[in-house]
């Protein structure tokens, strides 16, 4: 290797790396999102970085790519040992950075080569170079193996040759920085082969690439080293060849359990919700979300579904609801009756109730008041003839304002303007209302404070005693090890484990998302 | 304890039309201003018999507008009911004048077709995911070209004098009177069983004083409206058009599943979606009211007019959104009101009325009433900026 930055004992410690950030600190109102982490990637390696869903990964990188501004946070930041500030995104593409999303971020309309520079086309005189940039185009491409016209346009490919793009895209930027977020997510087995042998072949260039990414065999396979992120901080940093699968897992796991859950013991009853052999197929493309799934929940049980971004937990809530798009095969059993659904009031009448993972979008009119919120999805229980009886509408929105102790001015308030504990209460009201047999909750505490959090804990109880059947959709395992009777596990669309609450520990629940031995 | 302090902090009473905002009263009260402002520069402008054209000159706009606002807060837009009016209003003179149809016949088959052309829009744009604004610029070309077919271009009179009387009729002296009563009546026991049937529910209600004293000025309000009426040739049959019109659409909009449903969807359509409400089915409803909303507009204007032209109900669309959105609808959906819009639609025909009146030139009338339609959303725009920040 004749690259100078590569002689690790000649040239001195702080010259051989590529990235330094040193004690950065991230603060959002109310959270410490980065807590004094470092960083550092040398030239020419694979530095994979792994943690848990909201360890502060994305958070991370965001800071390296100036898209959190120098000054928004403490911190450091040295490129070739030189201190760096970004204030904007390009900045960081000036010093070489140049970052992967996890949803690609190309024009579907506009062809290839446009799209590798765009908004950096040659050009003289203000008039695209159309000749240079097609021709130049055309290198990159073959540096990432595709050999596709530069002409073509980006919607004509597939995923992973798009993804390929984004990877020409980077390099034509002249990246000396590659930051690559969960690149093989929507990958399939041979795209995968091909992109990891592109990354090698970039290391031996002397780029330095930051993989970030959930699958640990991957990360086996790829990196030189490993650095691990949870809560926040960075725990560790370790060789690939002197750490094992087991060891990183534990690491992205051990916090200590301090937080109680009031879990308490239950005796499930009659199955309300049984899966069998579910597929649901993706909206778009011709792949599955989710394949062969059995599953089965009982009433007064609170079944947890564990799992990482992207493992298709979601996409089985929606489907399960008549909310998702793409088609669904298999059988959906409620108490013993197999039902066909195909819309949300389909989900309704059979006595399933959703409350999603985003109450902004998905599950509130910020618009409306708390009042018409709470009966949204019940108004027929209390209106005769289409007419809304107001005084009924009144009386049970204040009677869930009190159960739920949701703290609102009036019943007429906005619901944008409460907190987001008693937004989600809102939500909670409206499915409650719904009186339904089988409640599915789609990160419930998700940016909720947490006195907000234990009464919605306590409430899972009580409903679950009242016997609903609950599923709850959580990525916090203590949340989901301190409040499930029985834990599915998925990863990649597939419910790879069951544990029942006693077996399940922070360890075995992460390796078997993350599909370590 | 505490159930009785959020309940108190409750707004006291809403009346008949829903939630009056302070864009309204804002609305209300620029209106006033334009009156006083006319009225002062030329003495006809508040005579009796000039407020009884006004109110009959926009009650075309007004029952139009009745429509808009639904389809507006759901998110959509209809630039078809222009158009609409002209070719219902032709079908109506052609079953009335060439074939001789009573008027009772005219009426209903005049309304199943502006119903049938709100339908077929309608589920183009829920069935069929085409953008509101496309189908809807396209039925308002197909719409005015089939008028000019069917009518072969010509304008088509009306002789059937009960068919005229729908437009220019008034109501007699003592039978306005005998309608004032009754409201005011209406009012009064609609108050005081809804005082009733919340106390029944343990709710506390506003003192009493306060809503007598309330109804005792909208009273008032209604017998003026009916005295100066009355000391010209009485209320015009337009009129009542609109009132009931306004009534029936503000109780859905306000008191029926469907009305709040609407809202719903206009507010966070996949909230809306989530929450079972069946999205497709009520927009159709929707352009179906709207068709409905314009027929019975075609059959006021073609009275009126005691004939049927080609160029009939020509940018009456755009009167009627800038009503709406004068009167406080927000063409992002989810908000508006009908009185808003009513009030709307009462401010651009004063405007129209009053600058005619002046002697102005038309292409200042053009200029004045676009400006104050930007002036509008522009004033309510910074002043909802406020009160972010």
């Amino acid at each position: 290797m004749p690259d100078p930055y590569f002689q690790h004992d000649t040239t001195g410690v702080k010259r051989m790396y590529a990235l330094e950030m040193i004690n950065i600190t991230k603060e959002f109102p109310g959270v410490k999102a980065l807590d004094r982490v470092s960083f550092k990637v040398k030239k020419g390696e694979i530095h994979a970085l792994c943690g848990e869903n909201g360890a502060g990964k994305s958070t991370l990188m965001k800071v390296l790519s100036g898209l959190y501004p120098a000054g928004t946070y403490d911190g450091e930041i040295r490129i070739d040992g030189k201190p760096v500030s970004f204030r904007h995104i390009v900045d960081a593409e000036q010093a070489g950075i140049a970052i992967i999303h996890q949803e690609l971020a190309l024009v579907k309309e506009m062809t290839v080569g446009e799209n590798i520079f765009l908004g950096r086309e040659p050009r003289k005189f203000g008039v695209i170079q159309w000749d240079q940039l097609y021709y130049e185009a055309e290198t990159w491409l073959k540096k990432v193996g595709l050999t596709i016209s530069p002409q073509t346009k980006i919607h004509s490919l597939g995923i992973g040759q798009q993804q390929l793009v984004e990877i020409a895209k980077a390099l034509a930027k002249q990246a000396n920085i590659l930051i690559l977020d969960e690149p093989t997510a929507a990958l399939t087995e041979s795209e995968v082969e091909i992109l990891m042998g592109i990354l090698e072949q970039l290391r031996a260039q002397g780029v330095a690439c930051i993989y970030i990414s959930h699958k640990m065999p991957e990360v086996f396979r790829l990196a030189d080293s490993i650095t691990v992120l949870r809560d926040g901080k960075s725990i560790a940093t370790l060789s690939r060849t002197e750490t094992n699968e087991d060891e990183v897992v534990a690491l992205m796991v051990g916090r200590e359990l301090t937080e109680r859950y009031p879990y308490v013991k239950k005796t499930p009853g009659h199955v309300v919700l049984e899966v069998k052999n579910y597929s649901i197929w993706h909206k778009e493309k011709p792949m599955k979300v989710n394949n062969n799934i059995h599953m089965t929940v009982r009433a007064g049980e609170i079944v947890g579904i564990a799992g990482l971004m992207g493992a298709g937990r979601t996409e089985l809530a929606m489907s399960l609801f008549g909310a998702y798009e793409g088609k669904a095969e298999g059988e959906v059993w409620i108490e013993g009756k197999q039902v066909h659904i195909r819309s949300v009031q389909d989900a309704i009448r059979s006595g399933i109730a959703l409350v999603t993972e985003d109450r902004k979008r998905l599950g509130l009119v910020l618009g409306m008041d708390v009042k018409t919120n709470t009966t949204l999805a019940s108004l027929k229980s209390i209106s005769h003839l289409q007419v809304i009886d107001q005084n009924e509408e009144l009386k049970w929105s204040q009677k869930y304002v009190d159960e739920l102790k949701t703290k609102t001015a009036s019943l007429e308030t906005a619901v944008g303007t409460l907190s987001g504990g008693n937004q989600q209460k809102v939500v909670l009201a409206k499915w409650l209302m719904a009186k339904p047999k089988l409640l599915i909750l789609d990160e419930p505490t998700r940016g909720i404070d947490v006195g907000a959090k234990y009464e919605i804990y306590h409430l899972m109880n009580k409903l679950a005693k009242e016997g609903v059947a609950i599923m709850m959709i959580s990525s916090e395992l203590p949340e989901i090890l301190g409040m499930s009777d029985r834990i599915y596990v998925m990863r990649e669309g597939q419910i790879v484990k069951e544990l029942s609450h006693d077996e399940a520990t922070q360890e075995n629940i992460m390796m078997a998302a993350t599909g370590g031995e | 304890m505490e159930v009785k302090a959020v309940i108190d902090q409750q707004p006291k009473k809403k009346n008949i039309f829903g939630k009056i905002d302070i864009r309204a009263y804002t609305m209300i009260g620029a209106l006033i201003a334009i009156w006083i402002f006319f009225g002062m520069l030329n003495e006809t402008f508040l005579s009796a018999r000039n407020l009884s054209n006004l109110f009959t000159q926009m009650s075309v706009t007004a029952i139009l507008a009745i429509g808009m606002v639904l389809v507006i807060v759901a998110g959509h837009i209809d630039l078809s009911v222009g158009s609409i009016v002209g070719l219902t209003g032709g079908v109506a003179a052609i079953l009335s004048n060439w074939m001789g149809m009573p008027t009772s016949v005219v009426i209903l088959c005049t309304l199943l077709a502006g119903a049938l052309v709100g339908f077929v829009q309608g589920w183009l744009v829920a069935y069929r995911a085409i953008p509101a604004f496309i189908v809807t610029l396209g039925g308002m070309m197909i719409f005015r070209g089939a008028l000019m077919g069917i009518t072969k271009s010509t304008t088509i009179p009306i002789f059937d004098a009960q068919f005229i009387a729908l437009g220019s009729a008034y109501f007699t002296d003592i039978f306005g009177m005998i309608l004032a009563a009754i409201a005011i009546v209406a009012l009064f026991i609609s108050m005081f069983r809804k005082r009733k049937s919340r106390q029944q529910y343990g709710f506390t209600v506003s003192p009493l004083p306060l809503e007598l004293a309330k109804l005792f000025v909208i009273s008032v309000l209604i017998f003026v409206f009916v005295v100066t009426m009355n000391s010209y040739k009485g209320i015009p049959f337009p009129i009542i058009f609109v009132i009931a019109l306004a009534l029936i659409f503000s109780f859905i909009a306000t008191k029926t599943t469907f009305g709040r449903h609407v809202y719903a969807i206009g507010g966070n359509v996949e909230a809306a979606r989530l929450s079972g409400i069946n999205i497709q089915r009520h927009t159709m409803m929707l352009f179906v009211f709207t068709g409905l909303l314009s027929a019975i507009a075609a059959l006021v204007l073609t009275a009126r007019l005691s004939s049927a032209t080609i160029s009939a109900g020509q940018m009456y669309e755009l009167d009627a959104i800038a009503a709406c959105v004068i009167g406080g609808t927000s063409l992002m959906g989810g908000s508006g009101t009908i009185i808003g819009a009513i009030i709307g639609a009462m401010v651009m025909t004063s405007l129209d009325n009053g600058m005619s009146l002046l002697g102005m030139e038309t292409f200042w009338q053009y200029i004045v009433k676009g400006s104050i339609l930007i002036l509008a959303v522009w004033i309510d725009i910074a002043s909802r900026k406020r009160k972010t920040n």
